[in-house]
């Protein structure tokens, strides 16, 4: 283990009766790193950070934060973690400072630190004006944010935030992004969501867990590899024979679509985009329409389930 | 313990923030005064009678514990509506992960949780106590029996705020945590009446020493009784320890 590495986590399962919510799941996190979480609804994304962050004990397996055993010591361990769970735990009669400040307490900072602590919060989560007022009042986008303040007050080692954009306007999305990056440079992250572009926009390092399995560890340059289109959808106003559209260089199959549309397979290096148009344009076929289709995650779920890669415990 | 006495600052902040508190301040506040003031214009009439008896009983007798008699079964009614949410509502409102992820112990929690609601209870007292200690404007009042009596008045209502916090650990509606926590301490509160005809005098000790009410009520006739105390103290140890016990369970593998 490397002075870096954050958080350990070691073949962690949790079962609730007879099934599994997450089994055997192992990773590691580097300082440094934004590490994304993905998976569909229900595959066991936030049973595993509350394990993580302490709120709910491992029926088997083990959690280093920091190398601090989190079930031996869990009062060390957990002054290095910060949390925001799925709903953001506010006390919504209370004033932003007021939440802030107790937040700054339970954490153990020191009397002389708080202000400045909850001044730097406030300032990342762009909450300054809205100090004092009440947590009940705010937006919902306002009260994510301050749940994602209550999570960096005390400067943690790994921060983990369980799908902080749900819910957001697509501005305040960008910002949380941005901030989340932003966290990624001093801190570890780990980061839980189940939308593809939120971990291709902010993530070094992907997961995706399925029915409790983590199916795919990789880098995230790997994943969009993975993700690379084969198809391109393609629309044609005086379409031709698709016996002349498969004899284009590069095309392995053309699906015919309703309205003129055509779906056209490919090889993932060898795009016949070039090809198509060239010929479009020869012929007279009144191209309107021609755009790359991008997998989404659910065809990737299928693909990496399908390809039964389940992933070895220490591929990070 | 500095983490606990933050979240009891918490506690006893949020709970004023609440007009719930207010208003049951005000209302216990004013049935108190109520009885108090007719306590004590029964005293003033019965006034030269008393002065003419060999062993005069005082004001105190005759006013303050009475009126704290009055308190403790009114605040048997009340307590349950302070301590219902303490831990109900946090989990309700899914806020009790701040204090899980934060570095605090459960016992912590629970300690800082249940000395919010004793302290908001203590201010309650206090409030109460200034209607007899305004007595002593007028005269002298037997300060061993107050203070033995406020001392009991003390230990009872914070062990009903320690069954409190237990069913408030217990469940995530309110409600039905004030409910099991009325319903517990009514029992306890009558537990004697069924022991007293009960032939076996074994069993009559035993569901005698069980009542909450006989402990208050010897220390209320001026008894300092160490077992008394202990009784209490024990009591609430328990239901503190369950407590923790139970949120402990929300976070281990069942």
């Amino acid at each position: 283990m490397s002075k870096d590495t954050l958080v350990q986590v070691e073949h962690i399962s949790r079962y609730y009766g007879p099934n599994a919510a997450v089994s055997q799941v192992s990773f590691e996190l580097q300082r440094g790193e934004v590490l994304g979480f993905l998976g569909p609804n229900g595959a066991g994304k936030s049973t595993a950070m509350q394990m993580i962050t302490g709120n709910l004990a491992p029926s088997a397996g083990r959690v280093r934060i920091c190398g601090i055993d989190l079930l031996d010591q869990p009062r060390a361990a957990k002054a290095e973690i910060g949390y925001l769970p799925e709903q953001p735990p506010l006390y919504r009669d209370f004033t932003v400072d007021e939440y802030l400040i107790f937040c700054a307490r339970i954490n153990g900072i020191a009397r002389n630190k708080i202000k400045a602590a909850v001044q730097r919060a406030k300032e990342r989560c762009g909450l300054t004006e809205v100090s004092r007022r009440l947590i009940n009042n705010l937006s919902k986008g306002f009260q994510q944010r301050v749940g994602i303040a209550q999570a960096i007050i005390h400067s943690p080692a790994v921060v983990v935030l369980d799908e902080p954009t749900v819910g957001l306007d697509p501005i305040q999305i960008r910002e949380i992004r941005r901030l989340i990056r932003e966290l990624g440079n001093d801190h570890g992250v780990i980061l839980s969501t189940h939308i593809l572009p939120e971990v291709q926009m902010t993530c070094d390092h992907v997961q995706i867990i399925n029915k409790g399995k983590l199916v795919f560890s990789d880098r995230i340059e790997n994943l969009n590899q993975r993700m690379q289109s084969v198809s391109l959808l393609l629309g044609l106003r005086q379409p031709p024979e698709s016996s002349e559209l498969g004899a284009i260089d590069g095309v392995k199959s053309v699906e015919i679509l309703e309205d003129r549309h055509f779906r056209i397979f490919h090889d993932s290096e060898n795009s016949p985009a070039e090809g198509i148009v060239e010929q479009a344009v020869k012929n007279g076929w009144g191209l309107f329409e021609l755009s790359p289709e991008r997998k989404t995650l659910e065809q990737i779920f299928v693909d990496i389930t399908s390809n039964e890669t389940t992933v070895e415990e220490d591929a990070a | 313990m500095k983490m606990t006495l933050h979240i009891m600052r918490r506690e006893l902040r949020a709970m004023f923030l609440s007009p719930l508190a207010w208003t049951i301040l005000a209302v216990v506040q004013f049935i108190l005064a109520y009885l108090f003031l007719s306590q004590l214009s029964e005293f003033i009439r019965f006034q030269p009678q008393l002065r003419a008896m060999q062993q005069a009983i005082g004001v105190t007798d005759i006013v303050v514990t009475p009126m704290y008699g009055s308190a403790s079964f009114i605040l048997m009614l009340v307590v349950p509506l302070i301590t219902m949410r303490v831990i109900s509502e946090e989990r309700r409102n899914k806020s009790m992960t701040l204090l899980f992820s934060a570095p605090i112990s459960m016992t912590e929690i629970v300690m800082g949780k249940y000395l919010g609601v004793v302290a908001f209870l203590l201010i309650m007292i206090g409030m109460i106590s200034i209607m007899p200690l305004s007595l002593m404007l007028a005269g002298p009042i037997d300060t061993g029996l107050f203070l033995s009596t406020l001392l009991g008045i003390i230990l009872l209502v914070a062990s009903f705020a320690a069954v409190g916090v237990y069913f408030s650990s217990l469940t995530v509606q309110p409600t039905v945590a004030a409910i099991g926590t009325f319903g517990v301490l009514l029992l306890l509160w009558i537990i004697d009446w069924a022991g007293a005809r009960v032939a076996d005098p074994n069993a009559t000790g035993l569901l005698t020493y069980l009542s909450m009410l006989r402990h208050f009520e010897s220390l209320a006739k001026g008894v300092f009784n160490s077992s008394d105390v202990a009784y209490y103290l024990l009591f609430i140890g328990s239901f503190l320890t369950l407590s923790v016990r139970r949120l402990d369970a929300d976070r281990l593998q069942h």
